[in-house]
């Protein structure tokens, strides 16, 4: 069974871009499936289903996404050779830009879309930076000039990835993406692997469910704002 | 691995599972070319010793470089704090620092488009279609049919160099070959500029600062010249006048049209250029026609305007998912193209007059010049004989 990872900014387009290529691929015979990670809630698993394709859901509440991610995706994948999938993608929002859920040796995919503006290349973090695929959407309502600039900007960002344009809603450029699907690596070891980026050091009060605000409730590992005084004339 | 791949084999993917990282075995190359050819092997010490350089720096928010000449010798003069806190390791900042740098250099290289066939497929029946279709640098060919023909899908064939794995099988060639299956598979690779009626600017800039990042974007010897003949393109093609300094979401629908042509004719580097519905957004199309040709682009055009459509060197006339016919104009059509050329010019006169706040009263024949000899009446600039608009 092949994974990959599919990370991208909300409404970036990552749902209907994964049900184009994978249908593709269904109509080839492969048997896919999609592990969906969110925080707080997600309607997706109606879209997949729809579409016959295995879903599976997992919420991470009070977790950091990323944590709860990488503490659950083996269940998952072994979920996935359960079903005997060819292949299961998984699917999450990157929400503080902070980390990224990418696995060395499995293929890892980015998307943004056009309209998060061309300055997004440069403030998304690992999530993009050490991606295998970079997919842009939404190319059909801006400009050729807007989307060249665009590519432009994500490759000095990430100079060895595939950039590819993909439009969720016409389909264009996804049976590439299929194509990149199909070719990624079968059954690459996860248990013993490694994230291809580090997530967050901090473990302070408020991941614990603190809610107070104020020095007296601030314990672990804490890190301060440096402000420079104005100087008064 | 990838060179002994068969490129019209629609079941071989592309080249992936290559490394431990991933990297398409020639996408890894290149990116290992680039960083060689600029000396920045991650894995060596990076130069630190030019504006690029500095930009950098000054882009992921990180302390500027003072007498530093390379990158290990700015790390290591950093805090203990900033080392452990910033989220950026030596390896990482000299893998980034090389992307950055990396990225003009892989815009450079633009191919250069000698001819573009389609090798015919089959309609939406599996009936084989009639024609292969050859174009050339300077062609102008119009596409007409109605909705739901095929238009579309033989676009989206060029755009994505279908290899016989499309709907309708067609194949396309680049200078006579099939093109190299990796550049199908990637953004850069892509011969094709788009122009539809459904595109907006969406950026929060002025035109010269948007044309200027453009042009930064394509490593122009020349960015400045390069950027100010695209405004002025785009200034004669559009009805109404607007300044560098205007912003790109208060152009009108034509103005920002004259300015999407004019950037895709002098500033894209793509050699084709696929253009869907340019009739309705006044914008002087014969003028927007003539930019394509002289930049010796290959022109696609969807339309049923009756002026653009003769302008082009042929017109394919699609049905049913395959191209059914093939119409060269013959010379009466080429007497009306100029009619109606005449017949455009009269009635962006009268657009302007009511743009000015003017009346329309005067009687139909004086005020359209029908049935007078228009041609004779507004001579034809020798820049719109159909002979400057490519032929076979």
């Amino acid at each position: 069974m092949k994974l990959v990872t599919v990370a991208g900014p909300p409404s970036s387009g990552k749902t209907a871009v994964i049900l184009k290529a994978l249908a593709h691929l269904q109509r080839e015979g492969r048997r896919v499936g999609v592990v969906k990670f969110d925080c707080l809630s997600s309607h997706d698993a109606d879209l997949f289903r729809t579409a016959d394709i295995p879903v599976i859901t997992g919420l991470s509440g009070n977790f950091c996404p990323d944590h709860y991610f990488i503490t659950n995706i083996e269940d998952c994948a072994a979920w996935g050779r359960r079903l005997d999938l060819d292949l299961l993608v998984s699917e999450s929002a990157g929400l503080c830009n902070r980390c990224a859920p990418h696995i060395r040796g499995h293929l890892a995919v980015c998307v943004l879309d056009h309209l998060a503006g061309v300055h997004t290349p440069r403030k998304i973090g690992p999530m993009l930076k050490t991606a295998d695929v970079v997919l842009v959407t939404k190319g059909d309502i801006v400009s050729q000039a807007e989307r060249e600039v665009f590519a432009f900007r994500v490759r000095q960002v990430n100079a060895r990835a595939r950039l590819l344009f993909v439009n969720g809603i016409t389909g264009q450029g996804s049976w590439e993406l299929s194509r990149l699907f199909d070719g990624a690596p079968d059954d690459a070891p996860l248990t013993g692997g490694r994230l291809r980026f580090s997530v967050p050091a901090a473990v302070c009060s408020y991941c614990l469910g603190e809610t107070e605000i104020g020095e007296d409730h601030q314990h672990g590992t804490v890190r301060k704002i440096q402000i420079e005084e104005a100087s008064r004339v | 691995m990838s060179d002994a791949r068969n490129p019209c084999d629609p079941s071989v993917g592309p080249p992936l599972a290559g490394g431990p990282q991933l990297i398409g075995e020639t996408a890894g190359r290149q990116a290992a070319a680039l960083q060689e050819s600029a000396g920045l092997r991650p894995s060596n010490d990076s130069p630190l010793n030019d504006s690029r350089c500095d930009e950098f720096l000054l882009l992921n928010r990180l302390p500027a470089r003072a007498a530093h000449r390379t990158l290990r010798a700015w790390w290591d003069a950093q805090t203990w704090d900033f080392r452990t806190e910033s989220g950026w390791d030596y390896e990482r900042l000299a893998e980034g620092l090389a992307a950055f740098l990396s990225a003009n250099e892989a815009v450079a290289g633009v191919p250069l488009l000698r001819s573009l066939e389609v090798r015919r497929g089959r309609d939406k029946d599996g009936q084989p279609e009639k024609f292969d279709l050859f174009f050339k640098p300077g062609d102008v060919v119009c596409l007409v049919g109605p909705t739901g023909a095929g238009k579309s899908r033989l676009l989206a064939d060029i755009e994505c160099l279908a290899q016989g794995d499309t709907p309708t099988g067609r194949t396309v060639l680049l200078d006579g070959c099939a093109p190299d299956p990796d550049s199908r598979f990637t953004g850069e690779g892509k011969i094709v500029a788009q122009i539809t009626q459904n595109m907006n600017f969406v950026m929060d800039l002025a035109v010269a600062e948007f044309l200027r990042m453009h042009a930064e974007s394509r490593a122009l010897a020349a960015p400045e010249a390069a950027m100010q003949r695209v405004l002025e393109a785009a200034i004669r093609m559009a009805g109404e006048p607007f300044g560098p300094e205007t912003p790109l979401t208060q152009l009108s629908g034509g103005q920002s049209r004259a300015l999407m042509i004019a950037d895709a004719a002098f500033l894209s580097p793509k050699p084709v250029v696929l253009i869907d519905e340019i009739e309705n957004a006044g914008v002087d199309r014969t003028r927007a026609l003539e930019f394509f040709v002289d930049q010796g682009k290959i022109v696609l055009l969807s339309t049923h305007d009756p002026l653009l459509a003769l302008s082009g060197a042929r017109r394919l006339v699609i049905r049913n998912g395959a191209v059914q016919m093939v119409i060269e104009p013959s010379p009466q059509e080429e007497a009306n193209r100029l009619h109606l050329a005449a017949l455009d010019r009269r009635l962006a006169g009268l657009r302007e007059r009511i743009r000015l706040g003017g009346r329309l009263d005067e009687p139909w024949e004086t005020l359209l010049g029908v049935g007078t000899n228009a041609i004779e009446q507004q001579p034809l600039s020798p820049g719109t004989s159909r002979a400057n608009l490519g032929s076979q």
